[in-house]
Formats: structure tokens, C-alpha cells, sequence
């Protein structure tokens, strides 16, 4: 490939990566939002996704390449069933580990999400144990530049970045106009601004705070189950390397900020396709990071993040 | 019931209360310097876990300066460990041809791991909560694959060409040892006890110094109202830094005797878990309380390599008693982390507030109205 090449893709690979990052990076930022915690175990809930949507299809005997109405029925029935089932999942873990400590210390329920998401770990590596876990190849691959444009070039662009892609922004276009046009919307968004107005004002915080949870896990298995379609694998730990990631995003992006979270998914996926190919695969969860922190020391509340007010 | 035991301790409470600490004292310090002569004598082989979860005690006490005195979420605090063991590793190993005595290379560990906190700390000096939590985390994360990867370091225009810094994953072996006429550092862990006893005595005494001179009371003060304790002459830029450095310093004498007696040190043992371990003996512990935080990181550490390690054979016993073979034949090991992880939360939903936490702290989480004010000591 040449270097152009080798450019184009690497911005390919920072897109598809940065759309499902994005999509977890939202689940943190939402929840942070609400309730100023970090749930850990959130990256663990994607890989969740990952492991109910693929026994689904097991179940459903679905493991070859499916086409036409088929493909189409399918992914109807899986992905949305996986949403509800980690939503649901992420709504428990709520209910087990964070809710009992409302009143507690910060540091409280950063605990019980460390050890929520070691669970959500092991219970994974029991169950299909530790090494990588493949996911059937339902979605016809079709490499675009070659077949349908019929370029000679060793570009990668196939059906499954279309459905990626085209999966996860509509996800996220309709999650921001939830928050911006429906009354569950507003009252999410009024919560996380000034929690104790918002009670005054008739919010119902408990359920704004489980609607919360309910869906950042269902965007968390959504982004899974599409992992699982694109990657056709995995392993019981890739919700804490993605974890680890999507949270970056979001705090990149300025945590409790919608769009911060998507911008900052976006950035982090743009930066470990360059890196995994100008660096080195190695090095890039540490750039990563040390990108983050350098964006930090000069714009301390993420780039989209607002100056909290001074308190003089 | 009460009432008996109210008898049988009166001649005990009758005593003046000096008399009554001393006493506690010896008797305590005698149990602990007979222990392990007890534990060879009764072939209790707990002497090597009790060794090893003080370590973590010393570095759970170095990370309850940074998070417990001085209030700044360090999520990433193995990464000092690994620094103060690599320093050490470095400085002792055949590998470069140092070789240098342990005696000497502890302090310079030490040293080391106080610069890499003051270096690691500065980026953080603007961030409040949650941002400096991620920042620590990710320093957490860089460290040791910094570790893994500088084995073969390439400067051209300084001259420097495939340079082996710390042997990547193969890792440092062997890791010196201390030389001490009359004792025997090598796999008898009866001699490491006796050092570490010495460390975490030192590093118990310096919290405890610490946490009442200016530089603790500051730390407290920036803890609960930064803005505040700025107005009041605090300089937080300081303050916080002299935090990061000074927790750092302890894990650079428990990272260095760590890997003397461990002998072999790799990227893979600083891993994410160990800081949350970490960080788990202290606020199980009760934060900022020294007492908390050594009974915090025993209970933890013996939890996790007696409890959790026996858990199998525990379960197996009882299956065999009960004449159920699925629990005869189970083999928990796998399952470790996850009884690791059900217990975290279900001691931290029933005891928020650690095991020894401040009386305000207590009152706050279970609702019970106090009228002293809000003090930080016991």
C-alpha cells in the first residue's frame, strides 16, 4: 500500500473504532452526568453485549454468512434484544452496587464498581473462558474498492465499516435528540446540572438516575454486539481494554458532556489507528493516555468541559 | 453476658490508664517478634503470606497519604511500586553491571520513586476528583508498558543504540540481595519479616509524624475545602506534590525490598489490579487512619492468599463432608477474582465507611446526630 494508502485506512480504522467507542464513552459520560461516579463496571457491560449477542445467534443457529431478508431479520431481533438485556444488566448493577450508597463517600461506590466490574470479568472467563472467543460471520464481507468500484488497491473497505458506521451514528444522533427533545430528555439534562433544583421542580431523580443507567448499558451492548459483527471476536477482558478507552473519551471530551464523550471517542480512535501504525500497537494504549493527560494539564475540564464556576 | 465480661476485665480496667498502654504495647510488640519463631516451631508456614501482605501494608500506608491524608484519588498507585522495584532491580541486577548493596540501592529507591511522584503529580496540580483519578489511572497503565517495551531504546543523535533498560517482559533476575552478617536473605523468609517489620515500623512511625505536623494538617485542609485552605496560606501546588512524593517514597522502599526478596520482578506482577487492591486496603481501612490501613491491607491481602487460595480445598473439605461430589470436585481458582470482587461490594454496601473510620465520618453514613465538631483523628 502506499503511504496515501495507508493514511486513507488508518482514518478508515479511526472511524470504525471511534463510532463504538463512542458509544460507550456515552454510557460513562451519562452516568458521571447524573451521578458524578465512574462505573467501572461499564466496559465489562459491552463485553456482555458481545457474549449475549453471540449466544443469541448460537441459539437461534445462526453462524454462517446470512443474506438478503434474512441478514435484515436478524440483526432486527439480536441487536435490539442484546440492548435490552445489558440495559437491564447495567440497571441491576445500579440497583446492587451504587444505589445503597447514594449518601456514601465518592469513593465508596468506585469500590463496589471496581468489584462489580472483576464479577463481570471472571464471570465471562468461567463461562467462555480466557482466551479469544469467536463470534459467527453473519455479515457478508464485500470489499467495496475491489468489487464494486473495482480499483486495484489493498484499501480495506468493505460492507461491514458501512454497517458500523451506519449503525452506531444513527445510535448516537438518536440518543442526543432524546436528550434534547423529549421531557425524560430534559429531566436527565437538569439532574446532572443541579440535582437538588431539579427535585424541587418535580424531576423524579430515582428514575431519571435508572433510565440513565438503562440506556448507557443498552448503547454499551449495542456497541458490543456490533464488535462481535465486525471483529467476529473476542476475549472476557476486551470491556476493560475498551473500558479503559471509552473512558478516556469521555473525560477527554469533558466528562458529563454529551458531545465531549462522541468527540473524544472519535479523537481516541483516530489515535490508536495512527498510533498502532506510526508507533507501534504497544505504545498505544500509553499514548493514549499520555495524550489525554497532555489535553488535561492545558484544558483541565476536557475540551468540551465546562470551567466549573470559581468559587471565590 | 455483658456483665460477666464487665467482671472478668475489671482488674484490667482498674489499672491506670498509662500502665494499661504499656502493657498493650509490650505484650503486642512481643507477639510480634515471637510470631515468627512460633510459626517455624508449629510449622504454621504463614510466615512467607505475612510477610508479603506487609509489603502491602507499607504501601497501602504510602497510598494513604496521597488519598487518605491529603484527599487525591490515585488510582494508578502500583505504578510507584513498580518504579521503586525496577529502581531497585536496576541498580542491583547483574544486568547492567551494578550490583550495587541492597543497604544502599532502598534509599536511592526510594529517592527515585519521590521524584517519579513529584514528576507524575504535576500534571495533576489543576485537575479536581474524578480528572485526576483518570490521570493516575493512566500513569497506572504507562508505567509498566513502558516497562515492558524500553528493552531495546534507540536515542541516534545521542549515541545510544538498542539499549536494554529493564529486559522488557523477560524481567529483572536476579534481584540483589541484602548482605548482613549472621542472617541468611534467601528463601527462609524469616530474616525478609524481620526487615519488613523494621519498614513497616518506620513507615507507621512516619505517617504518624506526618499526619501531625503542618505539612498533615494542611494536607487535611486542602482535603476538605481546597479554596478554603488556599486562603488560609496553604500553597496546594506544595502541599499536593509533597503528597505525591512522600506516598511515593514508601512504596520505593516496598517496591525495592519487594523485588530482593521476590528475586525476579516483571511488568506483568504491577499490574491495574494491584492498584485497586491498593486502594482498597485503604478505604476498606478507613481512610486516613493508620490503624485502618494496616488491619485494611492484612485483611485484604490474607483474604486474597489464604481465604480466596484455600477456598478450594475449603469447599472440597466440605463437599466431602456433606458427600456432594459437584463440591468435592470443584476447583475454585478460577473463581478468585470474582469472590474478590462479590466481597468488595458486599462489604463496602454494608460499611461504607471502612472498618475504622472517623466517628464523623460513622455518623454521616448511618444517619446518627453528633454534636462535636468534625476532627480528623481518632
Amino acid at each position: 500500500m502506499t503511504g496515501t494508502e495507508v493514511l486513507i485506512q488508518q482514518t478508515l480504522n479511526g472511524l470504525t473504532i471511534g463510532s463504538y467507542l463512542a458509544l460507550i464513552a456515552l454510557g460513562y459520560t451519562m452516568v458521571y452526568g447524573i451521578i458524578e461516579l465512574i462505573n467501572f463496571a461499564h466496559g465489562d457491560v459491552f463485553m456482555w453485549g458481545f457474549l449475549i449477542s453471540l449466544s443469541l445467534l448460537q441459539v437461534m443457529g445462526k453462524t454462517g454468512t446470512l443474506t438478503g431478508w434474512e441478514l435484515i431479520w436478524v440483526l432486527l431481533l439480536v441487536i435490539p434484544a442484546t440492548m435490552l438485556v445489558t440495559g437491564l444488566m447495567n440497571l441491576a448493577i445500579d440497583r446492587i452496587a451504587y444505589k445503597p450508597l447514594r449518601r456514601a463517600s465518592r469513593l465508596a461506590p468506585l469500590i463496589t464498581a471496581v468489584g462489580m466490574s472483576f464479577v463481570l470479568e471472571n464471570l465471562a472467563a468461567n463461562w467462555k473462558g480466557p482466551s479469544q472467543i469467536r463470534f459467527p460471520e453473519i455479515f457478508p464481507t464485500i470489499n467495496i474498492m475491489r468489487d464494486v468500484f473495482h480499483q486495484d488497491t489493498l484499501l480495506l473497505f468493505t460492507t461491514k465499516d458501512i454497517f458500523l458506521i451506519g449503525f452506531t451514528v444513527p445510535l448516537m444522533i438518536a440518543l442526543v435528540l432524546f436528550i434534547q427533545r423529549t421531557k425524560m430528555g430534559r429531566a436527565m439534562r437538569a439532574v446532572a446540572q443541579d440535582r437538588e433544583a431539579a427535585a424541587a421542580m418535580g424531576v423524579d431523580i430515582e428514575r431519571v438516575i435508572m433510565t440513565t443507567f438503562f440506556i448507557g448499558g443498552a448503547l454499551a451492548g449495542a456497541a458490543g454486539a456490533v464488535v462481535g459483527i465486525y471483529l467476529n471476536s473476542g476475549r472476557y477482558l476486551m470491556g476493560f481494554d475498551a473500558g479503559l478507552k471509552a473512558f478516556t473519551s469521555a473525560v477527554l471530551g469533558g466528562i458529563g458532556n454529551v458531545a465531549g464523550a462522541v468527540l473524544g471517542g472519535y479523537l481516541i480512535g483516530f489515535l490508536s489507528a495512527f498510533s498502532d501504525q506510526y508507533l507501534s500497537s504497544e505504545w498505544t494504549r500509553a499514548t493514549v493516555f499520555a495524550i489525554l493527560i497532555l489535553v488535561l494539564v492545558f484544558k483541565p475540564q476536557g475540551l468540551l468541559g465546562e470551567k466549573p464556576p470559581e468559587k471565590y | 453476658m455483658k456483665t460477666f465480661w464487665h467482671t472478668l476485665t475489671r482488674p484490667w480496667r482498674n489499672l491506670p490508664e498509662t500502665l494499661r498502654r504499656r502493657l498493650t504495647w509490650a505484650v503486642s510488640l512481643t507477639a510480634i517478634l515471637v510470631y515468627p519463631l512460633l510459626d517455624k516451631a508449629l510449622r504454621l508456614q504463614t510466615l512467607n503470606s505475612v510477610t508479603d501482605a506487609m509489603v502491602f501494608v507499607v504501601l497501602a500506608l504510602g497510598l494513604n497519604i496521597v488519598v487518605g491524608y491529603a484527599g487525591l484519588l490515585d488510582l494508578g498507585y502500583a505504578a510507584f511500586f513498580a518504579i521503586g522495584a525496577y529502581a531497585a532491580g536496576i541498580l542491583t541486577s547483574p544486568l547492567h553491571d551494578l550490583e550495587w548493596n541492597f543497604w544502599l540501592a532502598i534509599w536511592i529507591c526510594a529517592a527515585v520513586a519521590s521524584l517519579f511522584g513529584i514528576i507524575l503529580g504535576a500534571p495533576t496540580l489543576r485537575l479536581r476528583g474524578d480528572y485526576l483519578a483518570i490521570v493516575t489511572l493512566g500513569f497506572g497503565e504507562i508505567v509498566p508498558i513502558a516497562i515492558r517495551n524500553l528493552d531495546d531504546i534507540s536515542i541516534p543523535f545521542l549515541g545510544v543504540h538498542n539499549f536494554n533498560l529493564t529486559n522488557g517482559v523477560k524481567g529483572l533476575n536476579p534481584v540483589g540481595r541484602p548482605q548482613l552478617p549472621g542472617f541468611a536473605f534467601s528463601f527462609d523468609p524469616l530474616p525478609w519479616f524481620y526487615l519488613i517489620l523494621l519498614i513497616s515500623a518506620f513507615a507507621i512511625f512516619a505517617s504518624r509524624r506526618l499526619e501531625n505536623s503542618r505539612v498533615g494538617r494542611s494536607w487535611m485542609a486542602m482535603r476538605e475545602d481546597e479554596t478554603a485552605a488556599n486562603c488560609m496560606g496553604v500553597d496546594p501546588i506544595r502541599t499536593k506534590l509533597l503528597a505525591f512524593a512522600l506516598g511515593a517514597s514508601f512504596s520505593g522502599l516496598a517496591g525495592a525490598f519487594y523485588a530482593a526478596k521476590l528475586q525476579a520482578i516483571f511488568p506483568e506482577l504491577f499490574k491495574f489490579q494491584v492498584s485497586i487492591m491498593i486502594l482498597c486496603m485503604v478505604i476498606l481501612g478507613g481512610m486516613g487512619n493508620i490503624r485502618g490501613v494496616v488491619f485494611g491491607g492484612l485483611l485484604i491481602t490474607f483474604f486474597d492468599r489464604v481465604i480466596l487460595a484455600q477456598s478450594t480445598q475449603m469447599v472440597r473439605a466440605l463437599g466431602n463432608m456433606l458427600n456432594l461430589s459437584s463440591l468435592a470436585t470443584i476447583d475454585l481458582s478460577l473463581w478468585r477474582w470474582f469472590f474478590f470482587g462479590l466481597t468488595l461490594i458486599v462489604v463496602m454496601v454494608l460499611r461504607p465507611e471502612g472498618l475504622f473510620p472517623s466517628k464523623a465520618r460513622q455518623a454521616e453514613l448511618h444517619g446518627v446526630e453528633i454534636e462535636e465538631p468534625v476532627n480528623s483523628q481518632q
